[in-house]
């Protein structure tokens, strides 16, 4: 992972600088409504060449339709997508030259596992298109590369949901895409194939080299599998960079809170010191930040402490373990329940009264 | 979890009862006989008693009387128009439905539910009014007739107006039975073949066509039938001009009139025949490619 990037938000836009050499497609200021409901507003983003990037967003925050414009499967109102310097806004779906995975994986039932997966050459114009022989070689190298090499033969119906999907993808790559976007590629596969599926595509990827854009609501799979991470929300970029730097510094609580479980808190700040119930906090806020505020922090971000040092006072209300952590849900004396994270083994009886210190946090100015 | 859960004592069943049905839907043995049945007498009384009719009644004097009602100019020349009529009014209604239905279930379009509404009406128009339309619009009399008989073209009493009726008769079967198919199935294919770089018609051709494959022969088929069947509308624009405007339902209901019982059920036992080869056929396909039918199917 390239750690070195700078993080891009949407307050970086504007940008209108020569596309660079290791930019692979530009979409410049994209909006897009369907019927009245606005779905992109005004989106720009960078796709890196050779990289894996997710487009992460809850439903409805247009990362689908993005993908879809970018293919062009579906037209932007206003914006522009570049690919290499050329302006594609205009251009017909067949001639981008993308591949295109989708989430229910859309192999065509009548084929072959090897017709479908040389559908895309076989469907060139005569003059480009490959001797039939090449052809084969190609099918059977991908088959290799998903590792289904006696399934040439069989028919989707005869296939599990993820060696389809493995299809799909070979499908894709066997027309050697500028760009392979992949749609929710394993939403519709249980939790353990899902889990293989993930690595298996890294893999592939590190692979073949092939710049990838893939659309996901599920942080894990976005976090775990992607070079750079664009989180979107309501048809807005919210952030863009490396899984790293979007946990560590989110530019937005929306960020923040989609990346994972959050813990608002109500809290004061004077010229960035955070305080809590009077207690001043280890968050920082920006300069100059004064006033009410509302501070943010992970689960594992509260410690049990000494009802002196702690910033919140609660009960336990109850507690559970999963993988190795613990979970303890503290109602607070003021205010909502908080879910806190630790380590610890010991076994906290319901109704144990509490003390919280914050240990980290974020804040943002609004 | 407590690994102390309660043993089950086991529940003692009542013997079952054997005249029992075997499920809380299914009715007594008696009443289930009686509905079956009904349905039988029904059937026998109102269909293949008259279907043995006709076969009876056309070989009641024998082969050779049989023969002679097809080997009569009047009755080939029947068989030529309903042939022409079919290898006209199929094609373009398999045509128009594929383009309907493909219009309907890939596209938003103003005015969509406008289309199927229309697409419908000859299903819920009397046959005779449909002959009656085309009278008033092409006749000699009718709205384009002066300009019509000004150019020498003519419609009503001949074979163009026969045509017209019949298309407009077995306009829906297609485009019904291919709608909520290609809708079920959705668009997913046709994009997926191409953003792999085919052009619309190799999509349609190499994906779509052989989804659909299987509905499309099932509709052409009661199409067909429909079409070679019609008596109503045809028999308004036919004018019953005996070989030249005659197709096989009127010239059966021509012969009938004149008493010609032998000829008359004879040439009827070949629009029969035409219906069983049909149903077989229209059943085989049901069975063996239910699924490929079935979203349309289910709508009938």
């Amino acid at each position: 992972m390239n750690g070195a990037t700078p993080t891009t938000s949407r307050r970086a836009h504007g940008v209108t600088n020569p596309i660079g050499s290791s930019t692979a497609i530009r979409v410049e200021g994209l909006s897009k409504t369907f019927d009245t409901a606005a779905v992109l507003h005004d989106l720009s983003l960078d796709v890196r060449a050779g990289e894996l990037l997710a487009l992460l967003g809850p439903s409805g925050s247009g990362k689908t339709t993005l993908l879809r414009i970018i293919a062009g499967l579906d037209f932007p109102d206003r914006g522009r997508i570049i690919f290499g310097g050329d302006d594609a806004t205009q251009v017909p779906v067949q001639e981008r030259a993308v591949g295109f995975v989708f989430q229910h994986y859309a192999l065509f039932k009548h084929m072959s596992v090897a017709e479908n997966i040389a559908y895309g050459l076989n469907a060139r114009k005569r003059s480009d298109r490959p001797a039939r022989a090449e052809i084969r070689r190609r099918v059977g190298d991908l088959l290799d590369l998903i590792k289904l090499s006696g399934f040439a033969d069989r028919y989707p119906s005869q296939l599990s949901g993820g060696q389809r999907q493995r299809i799909a993808l070979a499908r894709a790559l066997a027309v050697e895409p500028r760009v392979l976007l992949l749609d929710e590629p394993f939403g519709a596969l249980d939790a353990q194939v899902r889990k293989d599926l993930r690595r298996w595509l890294r893999e592939i990827h590190d692979r073949t080299g092939q710049t990838t854009i893939f659309v996901t609501h599920d942080q894990d799979e976005a976090l775990e599998l992607s070079d750079r991470v664009a989180v979107l929300d309501k048809g807005r970029l919210e952030q863009v960079g490396t899984p790293d730097e979007v946990q560590e510094n989110p530019v937005s609580a929306t960020v923040l809170k989609f990346l994972g479980d959050t813990i608002e808190v109500e809290a004061i700040a004077q010229d960035g010191q955070v305080s809590v119930d009077g207690k001043l906090t280890p968050v920082v806020g920006k300069r100059g930040l004064t006033g009410p505020v509302k501070l943010y922090a992970r689960p594992w971000q509260l410690q049990f402490a000494e009802s002196s040092e702690a910033h919140l006072h609660g009960t336990v209300r109850s507690s559970y373990r999963t993988q190795g952590r613990q979970r303890i849900e503290v109602d607070r004396t003021e205010g909502k329940t908080v879910v806190v994270e630790a380590s610890d083994t010991a076994r906290l009886a319901a109704g144990l009264p509490v003390g919280l210190r914050i240990v980290g946090g974020y804040v943002f100015a609004e | 979890m407590s690994s102390a859960s309660a043993v089950v004592p086991p529940i003692k069943s009542p013997p079952i009862q054997s005249d029992r049905a075997a499920s809380v839907v299914t009715e007594g043995r008696i009443v289930r006989w009686l509905l079956i049945g009904v349905a039988i007498v029904f059937l026998a009384l109102f269909l293949v008693l008259p279907l043995v009719t006709v076969f009876v009644q056309a070989f009641a004097k024998g082969w050779a009387a049989y023969l002679a009602a097809f080997t009569e100019a009047d009755a080939r020349s029947a068989v030529r128009l309903t042939l022409i009529t079919a290898a006209i009014a199929v094609p373009f209604n398999l045509v128009f439905g594929v383009a309907a239905a493909w219009a309907i279930a890939k596209f938003e379009f103003r005015g969509k539910n406008l289309l199927v509404t229309l697409i419908d009406l000859p299903f819920s128009v009397s046959p005779v009014v449909s002959g009656l339309i085309y009278v008033l619009v092409f006749g000699a009399q009718g709205l384009l007739g002066p300009w019509l008989i000004a150019q020498d073209v003519q419609i009503i009493f001949a074979i163009p107006g026969i045509v017209l009726a019949t298309i407009f008769v077995t306009f829906p079967f297609v485009a019904r039975q291919l709608i909520p198919l290609m809708q079920e199935q959705g668009t997913a294919e046709e994009e997926a073949a191409l953003t792999l770089g085919a052009s619309g018609w190799h999509a349609f051709r190499t994906v779509t066509l052989p989804n659909i494959r299987w509905g499309l022969l099932y509709s052409v088929l009661l199409c067909n039938a429909r079409a070679m069947g019609e008596f109503g509308a045809v028999s308004v624009v036919s004018g019953h001009i005996r070989g030249l405007t005659n197709t096989l339902p009127l010239h059966v209901e021509i012969l009938y009139n004149e008493y010609n019982f032998v000829a008359a059920f004879a040439v009827a036992s070949l629009l029969a025949g035409l219906a069983l080869v049909t149903l077989v056929v229209k059943s085989l396909l049901e069975w063996r490619y239910a699924d490929d039918i079935a979203a349309g199917a289910r709508r009938h």
